[in-house]
């Protein structure tokens, strides 16, 4: 047997085996892109895209084996990954989701950010007193928070709000407020990427505003109907910004203090927990765009009838973050249980 | 199929390499910044257009209608906004991790097990826009795709995702596989090189080509003395033939 004929055999094996499986990998090649273009799929074209991607996994590994030219283990690579990403893609149960973010997940993370929460509580009152006390005792600071226009307004004993209905329809002005505040919140957890830095300067800002805004009127004698504007819709957008504020020290902290995990894995983590609690701030923030929009601006509210908006938006608003909104009395549970026999 | 089997094994600098339950790791080649800023441009431009084509309507339309000035700045701006916050979101849920861009520069947003994308996971990447964006042009997540591992912008570190090439086998690859199994009689690596300098004769240098030609067919067993009197043109045409014997 000389050299050359050693290395015919094997050549003559592979492309023997080459022929034999083109055909095979051209089908399959159709059916990996009819089904990478999505759409529903029976159960015979599922077991069959199971059947293919053993085969097409054994050939690559046969391929790679038997050192098969390059362009063809790219082939075969690339139809095993694409089958891959068609086998793995995770099924569409956008219900259940929902169920499982608002019962469990949204819970559990606010647990997790309770202490986070009151730090930024604690945040936003200490700017909003410094604001307060910088403003009453050099009202000329006021030109920081508020324009030339609002400081005419409320020297002239009008809040910049009053008429604000005779100026935009109320939708239109519920939606500019909410995609502005819905913004601001996402920015202030967001932010939060930048080792908490910039969640706590956004949190900072907001509360320094809300201070000074109230001490500038209350030197105007305007304070009241500041209050009675904002009551309404406030509680809650303010316990936005402050759970927002929340999830963003929870992801600067992650990259700061990663624990067991690395850092990588503890700010995916913390982006998770954030954003199930974001996607409830956001709703929640919609709402309070509608009220500020239609209710705050239209002087026929009374301050109590505000009042129990306000009160009843934020029971609403922490009963569906604790997720007492979903849990069940435990007496109904009790009977439910006598019930069965 | 089940996730519980599928782990990332290794990344290498340019491929996420994951291990699948059948023992033969998946590879996906990953975009880098340039694949990246390529789709991205693309989908600003698109943007920019829809954008462009939207304020043509509506200042027809508040010529037309005559409508208060805050209207018509609402009008004027809100659709914009909305097509430009919505547009990644939306398309990728839509396309599978896909945006007309991505598609048309070959990419695909997936997670890091190379399954496609939850909704969860494509409004986090989008969201995080917000800070990639940062302070201007997408500074910051242009600085995070040239230094972390995977070429990542904060957006896919915060989802958990990356983006990689479409593993789609182009149709002139698949007739090459044919070609290359059913049509020669060269042995595969050969058969690959001979192809490989068929498919490049435009782009190679008159006198390369003509060298990796001849050595090519006189490995073959065609006498060099032959080939002397061959034109540029003869000479691809033996290769060719070298490859795919007319019958």
């Amino acid at each position: 047997m000389t050299a050359s004929d050693t290395t015919q055999g094997p050549r003559r094996a592979l492309n023997d085996w080459l022929g034999s499986r083109v055909s095979a990998w051209a089908a399959l090649d159709r059916r990996v892109q009819q089904l990478q273009r999505g759409g529903n799929v029976n159960v015979d074209e599922a077991l069959q895209a199971a059947n293919d991607y053993r085969r097409i996994g054994r050939d690559l590994a046969l391929a790679q084996q038997l050192g098969a030219p390059l362009s063809t283990t790219n082939f075969l690579a690339r139809q095993y990954a694409g089958l891959h990403q068609v086998l793995t893609r995770p099924a569409s149960r956008p219900w259940q989701d929902l169920r499982v973010l608002l019962q469990q997940a949204v819970p559990a993370a606010i647990l997790q950010l309770r202490p986070r929460i009151l730090w930024i509580a604690v945040l936003l009152l200490g700017t909003a007193a410094i604001g307060w006390i910088l403003v009453t005792l050099n009202p000329a600071l006021a030109g920081l928070v508020a324009s030339r226009a609002m400081i005419d307004e409320v020297e002239n004993g009008r809040l910049w709000t009053d008429g604000l209905l005779n100026l935009v329809p109320p939708a239109v002005l519920s939606a500019q407020i909410f995609t502005n505040n819905i913004l601001v919140a996402i920015s202030a957890c967001c932010i939060g990427a930048l080792y908490g830095l910039g969640t706590f300067y956004m949190i900072g800002i907001n509360g320094f505003m809300l201070g000074a805004a109230f001490a500038f009127t209350r030197q105007h004698g305007l304070d009241g109907r500041l209050f009675e504007f904002i009551v309404a819709h406030g509680i809650v957008e303010l316990s936005v910004i402050v759970i927002a504020g929340a999830a963003g020290l929870s992801l600067g902290e992650a990259l700061i203090r990663p624990g067991r995990l690395t850092r990588r894995a503890a700010f995916e983590g913390a982006v998770r927990q954030a954003a199930a609690v974001m996607l409830v701030c956001i709703a929640f923030l919609i709402g309070a765009g509608v009220i500020e929009g239609f209710v705050s601006p239209d002087e026929s509210f009374p301050l109590a009838a505000r009042g129990v908006i306000g009160v009843c938006y934020m029971v609403l608003f922490v009963s569906v973050l604790t997720g007492a909104a979903w849990r069940r009395p435990a007496i109904s549970a009790a009977v439910t249980a006598d019930a069965v026999p | 199929m089940h996730e519980q089997g599928l782990k990332v094994r290794s990344r290498n600098i340019d491929s996420l390499r994951i291990e699948s339950i059948t023992g033969v790791d998946v590879e996906l080649p990953l975009a880098g910044p340039g694949g990246r800023s390529y789709a991205f441009i693309i989908d600003w431009h698109i943007r920019v257009l829809i954008a462009l084509f939207w304020l043509l309507i509506a200042m027809i339309i508040a010529n037309v209608t005559g409508i208060t000035a805050d209207l018509v700045k609402f009008m004027i701006f809100g659709p914009p906004t909305v097509i430009y916050l919505f547009y990644h979101p939306v398309l990728e849920l839509a396309m599978s991790g896909q945006t007309p861009g991505k598609r048309m520069a070959g990419v695909r947003v997936v997670t890091r097990n190379g399954q496609p994308p939850s909704i969860g996971a494509i409004l986090i990447r989008n969201v995080f826009r917000l800070v990639d964006s940062l302070p201007a042009f997408y500074t910051v997540g242009l600085l995070s795709t040239l230094v972390t591992r995977d070429s990542v912008r904060i957006g896919d570190l915060a989802a958990g995702t990356v983006l990689v090439y479409l593993p789609v086998n182009s149709r002139k690859a698949s007739q090459r596989q044919a070609v290359l199994a059913t049509q020669t009689r060269l042995a595969p690596d050969e058969a690959e090189l001979v192809s490989d300098v068929i498919e490049r004769w435009p782009q190679l240098a008159p006198a390369t080509r003509r060298q990796l030609a001849v050595k090519l067919l006189v490995r073959a067993g065609l006498p060099a003395t032959d080939m002397d009197n061959f034109d540029d043109a003869r000479l691809a045409a033996a290769l060719r033939d070298l490859l795919v014997p007319q019958r």
